[in-house]
């Protein structure tokens, strides 16, 4: 072997190079890859993108550069399912932007009508100053929603109401007034018809239950409580009506009205949103209704609880009793007969809101410090977190961003159960006895199988004689 | 969030209601490079804010190489002058849990909490004991509780090295759209509790380098995280229920991620209840 090698004028230092480079290209057999090929790759990389303190990082370096190798086939999937679901959502919401196009064509007619958008990118720069709400992009995404809203519906005043976070999916709501006179009203004229017809089956039921009973079985003592009345539409806490919506763009579902038991319940009870409308609410005690409902209460709740103006803006029309602005709650125990509940009085002083515990209810700021005369005055509710104000002069407006719960200082207590309702007393009348056990039916069936023999040779018997007798 | 970038990052948690005034993000940005500068800090980041009932406090972290280390908690009121916080210990965050309420805005207002104690023979007046815990105090032990609680990131973004130092990764390329839709992908940003309990086989797949935390899959309770999806896949946004206002955003296949907390801070010990 020497002998060829000197021979071919290679001296031992070359030939350990041949050697060492031979091993290096050997193919590995798992990848079919080789050291040298891989090391020249993995150097060229290094000198062509020159990172800093390449020493530590060439581990990874090193793997990238392998993994580079297999990708080629999953690619094609990963992309698929990238592209769907971006674009899915991209698609929906470029629809939002599509629309703006057909109105340019009109320009002039639009201007004449009085819309009821409200003017949002102003009331998101007051926001922005004030540190509260959403960012910019966001918000023109919802108010294109709200203009969608507009023009599919025929409302007289529509407002950004605020968002509600849920833990799969998030609510954006709106609150609008519709115009007098509507179809609103015939849809919910039915819904309360048929309340009525449940309600008047449910008692003929319960009446004829009550006669096809025995006299022996006791009779139930239980009276569910009267039901509230609900209230007029278009007054009290109906008085707005609410759409929400998942992500702007998709399309608006509308809130049923709330009923006084829903609001009870719901002041009992501390749940998280889902996302999903027809999420069923599992709770003790029972909420009458799914999450569609639960939202609704509880913006009723906080409507009535945040919602403010500056001193002055909103006046009581002297003529007439209708009144602009929505009263503010303070919390009081229900009595056990159904009155109904009266907060104070609307427009009352935010000065005159209950503490919680001391805390002030309100927190007023101001937006800037170092600029006082631009400066923006804010407010904060303490008692719903997330709920804010600001005021600007003549403008002002009302936002809430959150999870949609109560601030308590101490921790929810769920409500006791109720107690063990009392079986009915053993009487003269009704008894409890056990039943008879297998053996003693047999022993009295036997006992009467004899009896039964014994009557017929009796009977045999007399019926013999009285053959002998005749 | 990290403080460079921090007036467009910032932008990532808007949809949770995390909202900067351009005042606010402008004193940020001059104050946190002065703080990064007399601190000699690697990196500062932008930790958020607990609002109180007069006035919020703002909270900014400086941190050395390793991040896990050397932590010192800063807070400001008015984003251009920044106090150091006492870094917590276990007394501190002990006697803190006993201060219920907000924060007042207020550092230097003390809470009193007094206790009752029974003398052993069961009589009754006892002897009343009164804890004063300082503002500063409760805000640093409510900070250490949160980052302790809640501060994650996602899989891979940090590198233990083998001197037991732990770096950012350098080449941390970000998570894959389905990787983020798994709670598995994000760990907790401390040292790890629960990966003792795994066992050998588990333990067999993790890769020493990487996997030193605890993933957000073994929270108890199950649900405590709420994953949510913004623009289609573009954005991941993961807000924790058990401390309302903490939001972590990354987007998918880029290094971009962060992580602010907004809120009262006061733990939501009803989240049994809510789920």
């Amino acid at each position: 072997m020497t002998d060829v090698n000197m021979e071919l004028n290679i001296n031992p230092k070359e030939q350990q190079f041949i050697s060492a480079k031979s091993y290096l290209l050997t193919a590995s057999t798992d990848t079919g890859l080789n050291l040298y090929d891989h090391l020249s790759r993995v150097l060229t990389k290094v000198l062509d993108e020159r990172p800093n303190n390449v020493v530590d990082i060439f581990e990874d370096v090193s793997k990238d550069s392998k993994r580079s190798k297999f990708t080629s086939d999953v690619d094609t999937v990963r992309d698929k399912l990238d592209q769907s679901t971006e674009v899915a959502l991209a698609k929906v919401q470029e629809k939002l932007f599509a629309k703006e196009g057909g109105e340019d064509n009109e320009p002039e007619e639009s201007e004449e009508l009085e819309t009821p958008l409200p003017n949002i990118m102003e009331l998101c720069f007051f926001f922005e100053q004030a540190g509260i709400g959403l960012n910019r992009e966001e918000m023109i995404r919802v108010w294109l929603a709200l203009k969608n809203l507009v023009d599919t519906h025929a409302l007289s005043h529509v407002r950004f109401w605020g968002k509600m976070f849920g833990t799969e999916q998030n609510y954006y709501i709106a609150e609008v007034e519709y115009r007098d006179g509507d179809e609103e009203e015939e849809e919910e004229e039915e819904p309360e018809e048929q309340q009525e017809e449940e309600a008047t089956d449910k008692d003929g039921d319960e009446e004829g239950e009550e006669e096809q009973e025995e006299d022996d079985t006791p009779k139930p003592d239980f009276k569910p409580p009267p039901e509230i009345p609900k209230e007029e539409n278009k007054t009290g806490t109906n008085k707005k009506t609410y759409f929400v919506c998942n992500d702007p763009g998709k399309p608006w579902t509308k809130l049923p009205a709330v009923t006084p038991a829903q609001i009870q319940s719901a002041r009992l009870i501390k749940k998280f949103f889902t996302g999903r409308l027809d999420a069923p609410v599992v709770s003790y005690p029972p909420f009458p209704g799914n999450e569609i409902n639960y939202l609704r209460a509880q913006i009723a709740r906080i409507s009535a609880g945040t919602h403010v103006s500056p001193m002055g803006f909103y006046q009581f029309e002297e003529d007439e009793e209708e009144v602009d602005d929505e009263d503010e709650e303070e919390e009081r125990e229900e009595p056990d007969e159904p009155e109904p509940e009266v907060g104070p009085p609307l427009l009352t002083p935010l000065s005159e809101d209950a503490e919680i515990g001391n805390l002030p209810p309100w927190t007023p700021k101001v937006s800037s410090k170092l600029i006082p005369q631009y400066a923006i005055s804010v407010l904060q509710s303490n008692l719903w977190p997330g709920a804010h104000a600001f005021a600007a002069g003549k403008k002002f407006e009302n936002v809430y961003i959150g999870y949609g719960h109560k601030y308590n200082m101490d921790n929810y207590n769920p409500p006791q159960t109720a107690p063990i309702q009392e079986e009915f007393p053993s009487g003269p009348e009704i008894t409890e006895a056990e039943d008879p056990t297998v053996e003693e039916e047999n022993a009295l069936r036997n006992a009467q199988q004899e009896a039964a023999e014994a009557a017929e040779e009796m009977e045999e018997a007399e019926e013999e004689e009285d053959d002998e007798d005749n | 969030m990290d403080s460079e970038g921090l007036h467009l990052n910032i932008d990532y948690v808007g949809s949770s209601g995390i909202i900067l005034s351009p005042e606010q993000k402008a004193a940020l940005q001059t104050s946190l490079v002065i703080l990064k500068n007399s601190g000699k800090f690697h990196r500062v980041y932008f930790w958020g804010k607990i609002l109180g009932v007069k006035d919020d406090y703002f909270i900014a972290q400086g941190v050395g190489r390793d991040e896990m280390e050397n932590r010192k908690t800063f807070y400001s009121k008015d984003c251009v002058h920044w106090g150091l916080l006492p870094p917590a210990t276990k007394a501190m965050r002990e006697q803190s849990k006993l201060a219920q309420g907000r924060f007042t805005g207020d550092p230097s207002y003390e809470f009193e909490h007094t206790e009752q104690k029974k003398s052993e023979d069961g009589e009754e007046a006892g002897e009343e004991e009164t804890i004063t815990i300082k503002e500063e105090d409760r805000l640093s032990s409510v900070i250490a509780e949160i980052d302790e609680d809640v501060k994650i990131v996602p899989r891979s973004a940090f590198i233990k090295t083998p001197d037991g130092k732990i770096n950012a990764n350098r080449s941390f390329e970000g998570l894959s759209v389905s990787e983020s839709a798994k709670l598995c992908s994000y760990m907790h940003f401390r040292d790890a509790i629960c990966l003792q309990e795994k066992s050998l086989l588990q333990k067999a797949n993790l890769d020493k380098a990487i996997d030193f935390m605890d993933t957000l899959e073994e929270d108890i309770p199950k649900g405590s995280w709420s994953l949510q999806f913004e623009r289609g896949s573009g954005l991941v946004t993961l807000r924790s229920l058990l401390w309302l206002g903490y939001v972590f955003y990354h987007v998918p296949g880029t290094h971009m991620y962060g992580s602010c907390y907004v809120g009262n801070g006061e733990k939501n010990l009803d989240l049994p209840f809510m789920l």
